[in-house]
């Protein structure tokens, strides 16, 4: 298996407060990894260095090239894309703008082209028409017809989940960072991601890397499972072997199970 | 068939239209596409050059500035209301173009050794410069800009502005004339036909601005225009989906700045000089007016603004037009906002008896209070010689005093509730009128301003996204 993704020794401090410690991390190509631990446990500023927006000490490699110091529009252009926890959609922008906004990259066409829309700005703009059709087309009905042309706003929570995942698979990205994509939603919706996320890779052949809280999904989706606490790792393996891991249970459930229990 | 989930029913009544004459209308909005309302736009252009202004030189004065203050706007819709960048500098583009395409078209260059007799170049040579030369100016703005946003970027460039206004009436005043300005501009030259008339400007700038608004729609719906309104929406999610926010940034500067320099040449070129106070805040509030009005982030808004603004402009410059404005305001406000029609009715009867009672009382305790002609021209005045109070002579201290109570009472009326509010309208309809009469007409450029800013008030509050804009939120 090639490692498409890999973390060697990265470490981020804000002031005096040490966010990462010598973190190692990989993904392999076609895997996909989760990240679990207890809230502030460094999981999100992990994405927010792969994705440039944290330069970090140590190195990050993607696709054996080093990545740490480039920007994060060159970042997402390599290849990595990632979704919002706090959802970051262009509220004001339709459904369909917004996934082809993420095409940016992708196309060339100058100003003076799409204004004069010469040939390459008009295959552009029907490749991009069809690259919206066709990453909104994986989301079943949710996303289609009618919908293309809503503000994002009118967008239930889920839908604007799942339109965020629509707009990183826009970018081009073979590795997609899911930053919690099953947080506010109900039971069923949270079957679905779950199945979503296993046909992202079956079907579309990502690799991704997903942080999430809820057991269910971490269980269902996850070839590997990290551990984080404190900015660092603290057991890495298969879902049962990490969730009974003692250092876990005492990220998460504190030192002393009978004093709990009172 | 899914069950039908909540947003599912949100997004379908969405799609529900009404039945009425709203409805109607959105849905010819929803199928006409938008090179036929272009040509509507070129279309009223071209009707208004050809068969209104008939030689009149007002008219034709009055639809280049139109077109002109459509133009700015249009400019300045790129940088605010696309790419969200609040620019209070923008005023120095369309200057710094005027000034650029004044260089070249008159004697400023003479002064210098260089050039004796200074310089004239044709137009299709002086307004390329003037332009690429702002473009220049703008993308270096753009560059320094970059590390600012939101208030600091309005505080920073609004520097920017009256830096500008500052310079020119400051620096090199052999070259660019000082508070004199330039003068004697040659006109739009190509070969040896000129532009000479201010029709003629009125047929360049349409055809300007038509093309301005296809080229604008055509891009605003390509990948650049996608990526200013992505990093409005959020900056930080278009770094990440691929998008060079600061390069996207400086972009929307720069072509706003280009079309405000374009702006500016036919605008020094039409007036034939330029001034340093062309350039000042005022100008730049009346382009803001036309855009927020208008409705940033749609062409056809910003161009719309321009008409309201100007127009609404002019007709307060002449007596009998302003009054026109200023009662048919009042009509239409009345008639939007006091309902059922017997309540409108009431009202208006009341207003009425209250004023000529009033006069009557007024005038028979003290002859002179009544005896000032009210300020309007032509059939106002007799209409409301014995219903509006006006003190013989000038009474500025009666008007100014009728000018606090009629905007405390609005505020009251604004207040209250029902049927007192209802009884609290009549007296500051007639405080207003009277107010109007005695006392705003007396100095039409403050009451314009004034008038300008209450109906940006009333639109705002009416509409906050602007009469052509879409509804926008910020987080939800």
């Amino acid at each position: 298996m090639t490692r498409l993704l890999e973390l060697e020794g990265v470490s981020l401090s804000f002031g005096g407060l040490r966010a990462l410690h010598a973190l190692d991390l990989h993904v392999d190509e076609h895997e996909i990894v989760s990240v679990i631990g207890p809230n502030g446990a460094g999981k999100s500023t992990v994405f927010n260095v792969i994705t440039g927006i944290y330069e970090p000490d140590g190195d990050i490699r993607f696709d054996g090239q080093s990545i740490v110091g480039r920007r994060p529009h060159q970042i997402t252009r390599l290849g990595i894309a990632r979704t919002f926890q706090s959802l970051r959609l262009f509220l004001n922008m339709t459904v369909k703008e917004n996934v082809k906004a993420a095409t940016y990259g992708g196309t060339h066409a100058t100003p003076i082209e799409s204004m004069l829309r010469l040939p390459r700005a008009r295959r552009e703009e029907r490749e991009v028409e069809a690259t919206a059709q066709d990453v909104l087309s994986f989301f079943g009905q949710r996303l289609l017809g009618y919908r293309f042309n809503q503000p994002a706003y009118v967008l239930s929570y889920a839908n604007r989940r799942r339109l965020e995942i629509a707009r990183a698979m826009a970018t081009g990205a073979r590795l997609l960072l899911l930053d919690e994509p099953a947080a506010g939603m109900n039971p069923n919706e949270t079957h679905e991601i779950t199945e979503l996320i296993g046909r992202l890779r079956d079907e579309r052949g990502y690799t991704i890397l997903v942080i999430e809280h809820d057991m269910h999904v971490v269980e269902g989706i996850s070839d590997r499972v990290v551990a984080l606490d404190h900015g660092e790792k603290l057991t890495e393996g298969g879902f049962h072997e990490v969730a009974n891991h003692p250092g876990v249970i005492e990220a998460y459930l504190g030192r002393n199970p009978e004093a709990l229990q009172k | 068939m899914a069950p039908i989930g909540v947003d599912e029913w949100v997004a379908r009544s969405g799609d529900r239209r009404d039945s009425g004459w709203r409805g109607g209308l959105s849905r010819i909005d929803a199928r006409v596409g938008w090179w036929p309302r272009l040509l509507v736009v070129g279309l009223l252009a071209f009707v208004y050059g050809e068969f209104v202004v008939g030689g009149n030189v007002n008219y034709a004065q009055t639809g280049f500035n139109v077109v002109l203050y459509a133009l700015l706007a249009l400019g300045l819709n790129i940088v605010v209301g696309w790419a969200g960048l609040l620019d209070l500098g923008y005023i120095a583009f369309f200057g710094a173009g005027a000034y650029g395409y004044a260089l070249f078209s008159s004697h400023a260059f003479g002064n210098l050794p260089l050039a004796s007799g200074g310089v004239q170049l044709p137009a299709v040579a002086s307004i390329p410069i003037a332009v690429a030369g702002v473009a220049i100016l703008g993308l270096l703005i753009g560059l320094v800009a970059l590390r600012l946003s939101g208030d600091y970027l309005a505080i920073v460039t609004l520097f920017v502005g009256q830096a500008f206004a500052e310079a020119v009436n400051n620096v090199a005043p052999g070259t660019l004339g000082g508070a004199n300005g330039l003068f004697g501009l040659q006109g739009f030259k190509v070969g040896s036909a000129e532009i000479g008339s201010t029709l003629g400007y009125y047929w360049f700038a349409v055809i300007a601005l038509l093309i301005l608004m296809a080229l604008l729609h055509l891009l605003d719906t390509s990948r650049t225009g996608r990526a200013w309104r992505a990093v409005r929406d959020d900056s930080l999610a278009a770094s990440a989906m691929t998008i060079p926010v600061n390069k996207v940034k400086v972009m929307a500067f720069t072509f706003g700045a280009i079309v405000a320099a374009l702006a500016g040449t036919i605008f020094a070129a039409q007036q034939s000089s330029v001034f340093a106070t062309n350039f000042n805040a005022q100008t730049l509030i009346l382009i803001y007016a036309c855009l927020v009005l208008g409705g940033a982030g749609s062409i056809a808004g910003a161009v719309l603004g321009g008409v309201v603004v100007t127009v609404a402009q002019q007709l307060l410059s002449s007596p009998i037009d302003s009054a026109y404005l200023f009662y048919g305001i009042l009509v239409i406000v009345l008639i939007a906002r006091v309902r059922p029609w017997r309540h409108l009715g009431a009202v208006v009867a009341a207003i009425v008896g209250l004023g000529f009672a009033a006069h009557a009382i007024v005038g028979a305790i003290s002859h002179s209070a009544v005896a000032g002609s009210p300020g309007s021209a032509g059939w106002f005045a007799g209409a409301l010689r014995h219903f509006a109070i006006v003190p013989r002579g000038e009474p500025l201290t009666y008007g100014n005093i009728l000018y606090v109570a009629a905007i405390i009472m609005v505020i009251a009326v604004v207040q209250l509730k029902g049927i007192r509010r209802l009884i609290a309208v009549v007296p500051t309809v007639y405080v207003g009128i009277c107010c109007w009469e005695a006392r705003l007409t007396l100095d039409p450029g403050i009451t314009a301003q004034i008038m300008i800013g209450a109906i940006l008030i009333v639109t705002m509050a009416a509409r906050p996204e602007g009469l052509l804009g879409s509804r926008r939120v910020e987080v939800i």
